[in-house]
């Protein structure tokens, strides 16, 4: 079950046995979309499923996620999603207003992220499967002209840029899991991140050097990812990374990490120096980039390593998650 | 051990005093008032809450007392060096009835 | 956050640091020891050692009762939890501490009903609304915690609730402190006094620690100002050869502890003359049962407990550790065979246990220059 996320579990799954089994040629590296050559013409190209209890929460629903996910797949490997196909899991004994509100749900965010559904499948399995429903997605997309994200182009004195507060949606979901009994005025922060990614790529592309949809294992998570895959530090200023109120408070009550916590709305995001307020501006312009902010730098040292600076001259390093996040008392 | 956070009372429950909701930066959850029940907390207390349970009420005046000492750090030794300078000796205080010796300049 | 974010301003943090940089004797090497586990997790959370001088050492002590639970408690626990129409109810943090046949995540996993709950009164109102089922909560905490479970007992026999049991792992921290007072390879020179444990007991039970054994004592509060506040006060006695027990979380620390929650836990607990700490052997009167009058609550007479002993892997030095005696990174399994993924011990596991905490804030920081300063 740890294998699903998003942490250290997933990771050993996915390169370990995914990866040399199933990888070839095109993709020696493990990102959210492959860009591929098909006759003359190159394709981004996504898939992936979506797994969530409750299926129906403030702020939306399995049928958003799995839209908005699969543009964000495409958008932070640098390409704008021209249409999608789906399959739905169905488990035995759904109600049909369930289903059909899902697929309104998809309907409308198509249209909102501007792409189209042009297939899908459908499957129903035994009553007891499936948490009423899961649902994957196939995206495919057109690269966005100028941009080119690779790990390996990371350098030290590079900035780390986040789009908003973190935390929104994975804390949404445990409330609304109400099994710990707690209420905020929260929801969750799926939406496209196309839009600013475009603004950004407007005026900064040429120093765009990675992005990551920071899904589940957080923050924390995707930029761990990083410092491995291109070997430096990513040292980030915990005062600067946006945090909503509630989001801090449930952390606080519940002894999480708001970096380890999930969200769907959001990109981070390594751009060169001298391209940075550049590209925060860009973002910051955007409808709902207004909360963007430079969040860190790389550096050389430590190796591998994430690094938060705490106010006031501490500092501690940040792993990816292992297992579920957990609340405690202790 | 003991993850425990302050948190303000919004509501007691009627009937049952002994139940309250507390909330905590626009997170509300239900607390259980029963270990203060020598004191009972109202609306507007704020209380430190450990699994569930209000553990005791926190005392404004002793946190801005706290503020206060820590905002002193510093300060006493400069104003003592001053003192010396011209002469003066070192006194004793008394700060909420803990009584603290000042510390020896090591310089 | 109020009654939060004050105490972490970091002018004034700055203003602390300095004067503990001015009340440090540099010919003097400090070793000071912070008992509960909730400090040890916000010294590595607030990063709180890069602002320490070289010379003030902290000690991380036993206060974790996550750490300190023996594997056998956990495999008694999950035995009682395997049986049909069981449902299994624990704090997040018991969740992945593993037991010979696995930890309770992993016996969700099996489909054993595991439910992770905030509150033991939670655990109450899951067996109010499954009454086909038996609910064992599984209590673990020091005297913190305690109460909370006894109001809870309290209420399931006031409202005649049948199918709710609790299986008591609830220490008391007086007895473990003296068990690292008493070990040969301790030299302390003051204690970071337990902050939460302290708003049920009070200062007073910390006071045979100055006069017999002549090391201050200042109860803290968990926030960065609270800790670095109690090392001033504590550098102070040390300064002028005192040694008194000193509130410095007065805000929420009342000297004499709450009369109510001592009361409760009279009222449905009783001391076991003996129990079994992981690393700190068998300590006499330093745990609770429950009593007679809520025997028909009590997991471990409803149920057959086989009282499993299970040892620690004699590679894994748990105990050591827990004494601070050893730096979790001296254990030879450490980062290697015990890693937060693959815990052997429950130090690795409990976010507050050293293992834990100096795996992920700081491991990969120079380990040379933390372990020649201790020379």
């Amino acid at each position: 079950m740890s294998h699903g996320a998003g942490g250290k579990a997933s990771r050993r799954l996915v390169e370990g046995l995914f990866a040399p089994l199933l990888l070839s040629g095109a993709s020696d590296r493990l990102s959210d979309a492959a860009h591929i050559e098909i006759g003359g013409a190159t394709v981004a190209f996504t898939t992936d499923s979506f797994v969530v209890r409750p299926l129906c929460f403030p702020g939306g629903s399995i049928g958003e996620l799995a839209v908005n996910g699969t543009v964000n797949d495409l958008a932070v490997s640098g390409a704008k999603a021209h249409s999608m196909v789906v399959t739905f899991v169905l488990e035995e004994g759904l109600a049909s207003a369930v289903l059909e509100r899902e697929v309104r749900a998809m309907s409308e965010t198509l249209k909102r992220a501007g792409l189209t559904m042009v297939g899908g499948d459908t499957k129903v399995v035994e009553r007891g499967k499936a948490d009423g429903m899961y649902i994957t997605t196939a995206g495919i997309g057109t690269p966005i002209p100028g941009v080119h994200v690779d790990a390996r182009t990371v350098r030290p004195g590079d900035k780390v840029i986040l789009s908003g507060p973190i935390g929104d949606h994975g804390i949404t979901i445990l409330l609304a899991r109400a099994e710990l009994d707690l209420e905020a005025d929260l929801s969750s922060d799926t939406r496209s991140v196309l839009p600013m990614i475009e603004a950004m790529a407007a005026e900064a592309a040429p120093g765009i050097r990675w992005m990551r949809d920071p899904t589940r294992g957080g923050l924390a998570t995707s930029l761990n990812e990083l410092a491995r895959d291109c070997g430096l530090s990513v040292e980030l200023n915990e005062e600067e990374i946006p945090i909503r109120d509630a989001v801090r408070g449930a952390c606080e009550i519940l002894g999480l990490d708001p970096l380890h916590i999930a969200n769907e709305g959001q990109f981070v995001t390594i751009v060169a120096p001298e391209f940075a307020d550049i590209a925060l501006n860009a973002i910051q312009l955007t409808d709902g980039g207004e909360e963007a902010r430079i969040i860190g730098e790389i550096r050389k040292e430590p190796a591998n390593t994430v690094v938060v600076n705490t106010r006031y001259g501490g500092r501690r390093i940040v792993d990816m998650l292992v297992g579920d996040p957990l609340p405690r008392i202790c | 051990m003991c993850l425990a956070i302050p948190g303000k009372i919004v509501e007691i429950a009627e009937g049952q005093n002994e139940v309250g909701v507390v909330e905590v930066t626009g997170v509300r959850r239900k607390v259980q008032l029963g270990l203060l029940s020598e004191d009972m907390p109202v609306k507007g207390d704020w209380v430190l809450i450990h699994v569930g349970f209000a553990m005791s009420k926190i005392s404004e005046w002793d946190a801005a007392e706290q503020m206060r000492l820590l905002a002193l750090l510093g300060e006493v030794d400069q104003a003592m060096e001053e003192v010396r300078g011209y002469g003066g000796e070192e006194t004793r205080s008394e700060t909420s009835g803990v009584s603290q010796a000042w510390p020896r300049l090591n310089h | 956050m109020r009654y939060v974010d004050e105490f972490r301003d970091p002018g004034l943090i700055t203003k602390a640091s300095e004067e503990i940089g001015r009340l440090v004797d540099p010919a003097r090497h400090y070793r000071i020891m912070e008992v509960c586990g909730g400090h040890t997790h916000a010294i590595y959370r607030f990063g709180l050692k890069d602002i320490l001088p070289q010379n003030l050492e902290l000690i991380h002590g036993p206060g974790c009762p996550v750490c300190v639970l023996p594997m056998g408690r956990i495999d008694d626990g999950l035995t009682i939890a395997r049986e049909p129409n069981r449902i299994f109810a624990a704090f997040g943090d018991m969740m992945r501490v593993p037991g010979a046949k696995g930890s309770p995540l992993e016996h969700k996993a099996r489909g054993v009903d595991v439910r992770i709950v905030y509150s033991p009164a939670d655990a109450l109102e899951i067996a109010r609304k499954n009454p086909d089922k038996e609910v064992m909560f599984f209590a673990i905490g020091f005297e913190t915690t305690a109460p909370s479970t006894a109001l809870t007992l309290m209420s399931a026999k006031k409202q005649g609730i049948q199918n709710f049991s609790v299986f008591c792992n609830h220490v008391t921290i007086v007895p473990a402190i003296r068990a690292i007072l008493d070990s040969p390879d301790m030299r302390l020179d003051g204690f970071i006094g337990p902050g939460h444990v302290s708003t049920v007991i009070g200062c007073r039970p910390y006071e045979w620690i100055a006069k017999s054994e002549g090391k201050p004592v200042v109860t803290s509060g968990f926030e960065p100002l609270d800790l670095l506040q109690s090392i001033v006060m504590l550098l102070k006695q040390l300064n002028a050869r005192e040694a008194k027990v000193e509130n410095q979380y007065k805000r929420v620390v009342p000297w004499e502890g709450n009369r109510a929650a001592l009361n409760a836990m009279a009222e449905v607990f009783e001391l076991r003359p003996y129990f079994e700490w992981r690393g700190l052997g068998f300590i006499s009167q330093s745990a609770l049962r429950i009593r007679d009058t809520y025997s028909a609550w009590d997991a471990e007479r409803r149920y057959s407990v086989p009282e499993t002993r299970v040892a620690d892997p004699k590679s894994a030095q748990c105990g050591e550790v827990l004494k601070g005696v050893l730096k979790p990174a001296q254990c030879k399994l450490f980062g290697k065979e015990c890693t937060p993924e693959h815990p052997i011990g429950a130090l690795m596991v409990s976010s507050e246990g050293s293992c834990a905490a100096y795996y992920n804030y700081e491991h990969r920081k120079s380990l040379v220059t933390t372990i020649s300063a201790v020379a």
